[in-house]
């Protein structure tokens, strides 16, 4: 009963809709398709979302790891908040984010003053996309190395310690190969996360065409213009793209991280 | 709690801890902090004016109907999934428990369009409602639509390797005692994964209030109809009516911090209770 359920809930809630845009699109010519998904402003989208989703999954990952380290390390005044504060990015819908942080980082905002003072631009241009998807993606990192650095055998590095070690050999020999799994997942997470968002990152990209649209504000684009077919052939593009990520993970979780 | 944690003590751990305070701060202190600021910068009357603005009212509960009907029913489905992947071992055992991955990999307005195709005019099931004056997208069912299907797999992800670990020996010693299937369910396997329902139902409210990309593409953001909050605040932000978009904002943030407060307790209560059972000896399996 519950198997004959979850199957037919998986596919009327996931499948159906997912199979019927790849149905949809195989009624368009292959020219159509073709010239939906290499306009140049879409491709100009592709590379926005592509970059800023690197770069923001880069500085994530370090800020996420020493958010994690410090949390799970030592103990100081404020470490509980933290980590309770850690989540408030997936705790707040991605638009109030957007708007907070375009106000935060605009010229005359708390933190874009500062910035502006040597001529940065951060809201309404390109490092707002990145600040964005910093903030949405940052738990995915301290959540999935945080449990391993709490789990973490004292005794592994008291071994290197004893055996002559210093600091940093412990650091990069010992500890960094048990979280490479956990940096993988969640940084992998992240970047899928940043590639697909949208509500943060429209409101503080003042999305200019051909500087700063992601490619979901192109697929919302080409369908506020009822042009379906090519908003449909962007979202097969992005949805192959998330699967292929999705698919990615998983084997390289089986294969290569499997625990004993 | 791990037994490593320690006081600082040389001058580069302190660093460290300035950096991540300082981190925080900025990237989580400050945000929350302008939210409410700006909401009050035209004074508590404007404030209230604004909370008892049509619009507002009903964007709030909108948002509210779509988070009541899609934690149920993502819980029962939640149930249902988990309990199946840990209970038996069928043929594609493996590639369920990746589908119901696709949600939380997929872009939401990817999804929301998903959705636009197969039920919208021109769309497979879609022709066949509108024949019949049925109309779910750009209305509130196709709002709930999509929420469901962001937040489908959240509770199964919670559940999954909670009951893997539970194993399956309190069920079948139930079972052999001649109890129902019913009554296994009510009476041993519903008290042992209360807690992470309730965390996994937490995590779902969340997320569904804050839906914002699909939500946008099936909503068609007609005023006082197909407005959820998440969205009000971006159009009265588009009208450069910052103050009335600050307080959306703030309602929002309000409920974010309710459920860090509530997911905090939880957690609390998890690492005692692991503490309680670390000393007492195993209970025989």
């Amino acid at each position: 009963m519950s198997f004959g359920f979850s199957t037919l809930y998986i596919s009327l809630v996931i499948l159906l809709p997912i199979s019927a845009l790849f149905i949809y699109v195989s009624g368009m010519t292959w020219d159509q398709y073709w010239f939906a998904i290499t306009d140049a402003r879409v491709l100009q989208s592709y590379e926005v979302t592509i970059a800023g989703a690197f770069y923001s999954t880069v500085i994530v990952t370090f800020i996420g790891f020493l958010l994690a380290w410090i949390v799970t390390r030592y103990d100081f005044p404020g470490r509980r908040l933290i980590d309770s504060l850690v989540d408030l990015p997936f705790a707040l819908p991605t638009s109030v984010a957007g708007i907070t942080l375009s106000a935060l980082f605009i010229p005359t905002g708390w933190l874009g003053k500062w910035f502006d003072v040597f001529g940065i631009k951060i809201s309404y241009a390109f490092p707002g996309i990145v600040v964005a998807m910093i903030f949405t993606s940052l738990p995915f990192i301290v959540r999935s190395v945080q449990p391993v650095l709490e789990d973490m055998e004292k005794e592994l590095e008291e071994a290197a310690l004893m055996l002559g070690a210093n600091k940093w050999q412990i650091f990069w020999r010992v500890i960094l190969p048990t979280l490479i799994p956990a940096l993988v997942t969640g940084s992998s997470q992240a970047f899928s996360r940043s590639l697909g968002e949208f509500g943060a990152v429209i409101m503080i990209a003042g999305n200019i065409p051909f500087q700063t649209e992601v490619t979901s504000l192109m697929l919302f684009v080409r369908m506020q213009e009822y042009n379906y077919q090519a908003a449909a052939a962007i979202a097969s593009v992005v949805l192959l793209a998330s699967l292929l990520l999705l698919f990615l993970l998983q084997i390289v979780q089986s294969r290569f991280f499997k625990k004993a | 709690m791990s037994k490593s944690i320690k006081r600082p003590k040389q001058f580069h751990q302190w660093l460290l801890i300035g950096v991540g305070i300082a981190l925080t701060f900025i990237m989580l202190i400050l945000p929350l902090t302008l939210i409410f600021t700006q909401a009050f910068s035209g004074g508590i009357e404007l404030l209230r004016a604004n909370l008892n603005e049509d619009f507002m009212q009903h964007a709030l509960k909108l948002t509210l109907l779509a988070a009541i009907l899609t934690v149920p029913i993502n819980l029962i489905f939640g149930i249902l999934l988990a309990w199946c992947v840990t209970h038996y071992d069928f043929i594609g055992r493996r590639l369920l428990i990746t589908l119901v991955e696709i949600p939380y990999a997929t872009s939401p307005v990817v999804a929301g369009f998903c959705y636009l195709v197969v039920y919208g005019v021109e769309g497979i099931v879609g022709k066949y409602l509108y024949a019949h004056d049925i109309q779910l997208m750009f209305a509130w069912p196709g709002i709930i639509m999509v929420t469901v299907f962001v937040t489908a797999p959240y509770i199964a992800r919670i559940l999954m390797p909670l009951m893997q670990k539970q194993g399956t020996e309190e069920e079948i010693a139930a079972l052999s005692l001649g109890a129902s299937g019913w009554k296994i369910f009510w009476h041993v396997t519903l008290p042992n994964i209360k807690w992470a329902l309730l965390y996994g139902a937490v995590i779902t409210n969340a997320r569904a209030v804050g839906e914002f990309g699909a939500v946008a593409v099936v909503s068609g953001t007609i005023m006082n109809q197909t407005l959820t909050l998440p969205l009000l605040v971006e159009q009265l932000n588009n009208d450069y009516k910052t103050a009335a978009a600050f307080t959306a904002a703030g309602l929002l943030a309000c409920m974010a911090l309710l459920t860090l407060v509530l997911k905090t307790l939880m957690e609390w209560r998890q690492e005692r209770r692991e503490e309680a059972s670390d000393g007492s000896p195993e209970r025989p399996a």
